[in-house]
């Protein structure tokens, strides 16, 4: 227990010791929130759906959240050439402890990442139905934070270098933003597309992000946290094996 | 303390080691020399359970680390060739973190990075971020980790490349320091044959995944009939320049080199 403290203690210590960084990873959020929030808000608005801010500001939380854990993640890759991975793989700890400690660090800081961004849209001009919704937004958050964190460390495990990262980047990370629904709603879409968002781990956390915010749900927030619950158990146990088989 | 029996990695169809054997006996500083891509540093990741051999066996301290992961890890310290440090964490955050993942209790671990880091003249920047320290002094923390939880064997790969003489020099003073008062076994790796000479007991020479010689300083030198270490080195592994191609971790290391200016 005291290790898994420890680890997650360090990856909350890094985080809050980047100040620029923070700060630089909340400009994406923000440009998709004024722009297209502001700038397709009427289009949105003529075609019957209500308020674009209101219905974009969730899926920016969501995406902000998704980047974020996923490059805690990759940051093994960072710690895995030269740094201090090696240190925390020759000690006489079971691999999955560390695992364990760093994938909940990363996904806290994702967390705190995602509630920075849940501040700024408040400022924007977003408004929760209510707070018990919010609360019920948080947990939602969390788990976006956890299923992701661990995704990353599935995938930080296998990367060697920083090509890999921008592949990832490319044909994973952006699709699973751009199918997730957090731009667009999710009925009437072309065939491919409803199988593809069906598919996207994102769009439930999304989905289950809209329902607790603003009471508007596709698939029922019941489905979201089941479908999120079994992801994260799922891609905690294929994280766990991942880390456990990396080598020097 | 470390036995290395017929010791094979092979990386697809490149044999690194291949086939190498020696013993090093409890409170002995051994050195391990070897021309760049010989297998030294993939032998000392064998023996810190990093890499599995191929085949053959390792004993530390009694042990099969293949068996008993971390029975062994608990066994040793090593110092990386690349720095191993969170450069975020302070050097007393570095320290205590180690002190966790070994286990030492919180009363003990208190008291030792105290005096392990007074012993390397780091108390004072104990609350600096790791980032803000030069090499040497990075150099010495690892080393003032690798020895908080009393290890038995302590590993050294090319401790101090990249540092400057007075570095080395006080550095090594460190490491025999250490060597006689807490009975540590040293297995280290160097490209400076003067280190190796003036701080090492017995010597081994690995070249293309062999070992070419092994004995102390005195016996390689009488064998190839030279005055200096480094002759005998030469004598034993030849003069042509080995060249090893950037591998992934190379192209990280520049890069991280032009993010950390």
């Amino acid at each position: 227990m005291e290790v898994i403290y420890a680890l997650w203690l360090r990856e909350v210590k890094r985080y809050l010791r980047s100040r620029p960084q923070i700060l630089a990873s909340l400009g994406q959020p923000l440009m998709y929130l004024l722009v297209l929030g502001f700038g397709l808000g009427p289009v949105f608005e003529k075609a019957g759906q209500g308020n674009y801010l209101q219905f974009v500001a969730p899926g920016v939380v969501g995406m902000s959240i998704l980047f974020s854990s996923i490059f805690s993640g990759v940051g093994l890759l960072w710690d895995r050439q030269f740094g201090f991975l090696k240190e925390t793989l020759v000690a006489p700890v079971p691999r999955i402890h560390i695992m364990i400690g760093r994938t909940l660090g990363g996904a806290t800081t994702a967390l705190i990442q995602g509630m920075l961004v849940l501040t700024v849209c408040l400022i924007a001009g977003f408004r929760p139905d209510d707070f018990g919704g919010t609360l019920l937004g948080l947990l939602f958050m969390a788990l976006i934070a956890i299923v992701f964190a661990a995704l990353g460390t599935i995938i930080g495990s296998g990367l060697k270098d920083m090509q890999g990262f921008q592949l990832v980047m490319n044909f994973l990370v952006m699709p699973i933003f751009f199918l997730s629904g957090a731009l667009y709603p999710l009925s009437n879409l072309p065939g491919a597309l409803t199988v593809a968002t069906r598919l996207d781990p994102l769009s439930y956390g999304v989905d289950g992000l809209r329902g607790a915010f603003i009471g508007q749900s596709h698939f029922g927030m019941a489905v979201d946290i089941a479908v999120l619950g079994v992801l994260a158990a799922c891609f905690m146990a294929l994280g766990a094996r991942a880390f456990s088989r990396i080598q020097a | 303390m470390i036995h290395a029996q017929n010791l094979v990695k092979t990386f697809g169809d490149i044999t690194a080691v291949g086939g190498i054997d020696f013993d090093v006996r409890p409170g002995e500083i051994f050195a391990f020399l070897g021309p760049n891509g010989a297998g030294k540093t993939t032998t000392i990741q064998m023996l810190t359970t990093l890499l599995r051999p191929t085949s053959g066996s390792i004993t530390l301290d009694g042990l099969d680390p293949a068996i008993r992961p971390l029975d062994a890890r608990r066994r040793f310290g090593i110092v990386f060739q690349d720095p191993s440090l969170d450069h975020e964490l302070t050097a007393y955050e570095n320290m205590d973190l180690h002190g966790v993942l070994y286990h030492v209790p919180r009363r003990v671990r208190v008291e030792r990075i105290q005096s392990l880091l007074t012993r390397f003249e780091l108390w004072d920047r104990r609350d600096s971020r790791v980032k803000t320290f030069s090499g040497g002094m990075k150099r010495r923390l690892e080393i003032a980790r690798a020895f908080l939880h009393t290890p038995k064997i302590l590993f050294l790969d090319e401790p101090t490349l990249g540092l400057d003489p007075q570095s080395r020099n006080q550095l090594w003073t460190h490491v025999r320091h250490l060597n006689e008062t807490e009975r540590v076994t040293v297995f280290l790796t160097t490209h400076y044959m003067d280190e190796a000479e003036r701080v090492a007991h017995r010597i081994a020479v690995i070249d293309h995944g062999r070992i070419v010689a092994q004995g102390s300083p005195q016996e390689l030198k009488q064998q190839t009939g030279t005055e200096s270490l480094e002759q005998a080195f030469l004598a034993l592994t030849g003069t042509s320049i080995r060249d090893e191609s950037a591998n992934s971790a190379d192209q990280m290391r520049q890069v991280a080199r032009m993010w950390r200016r």
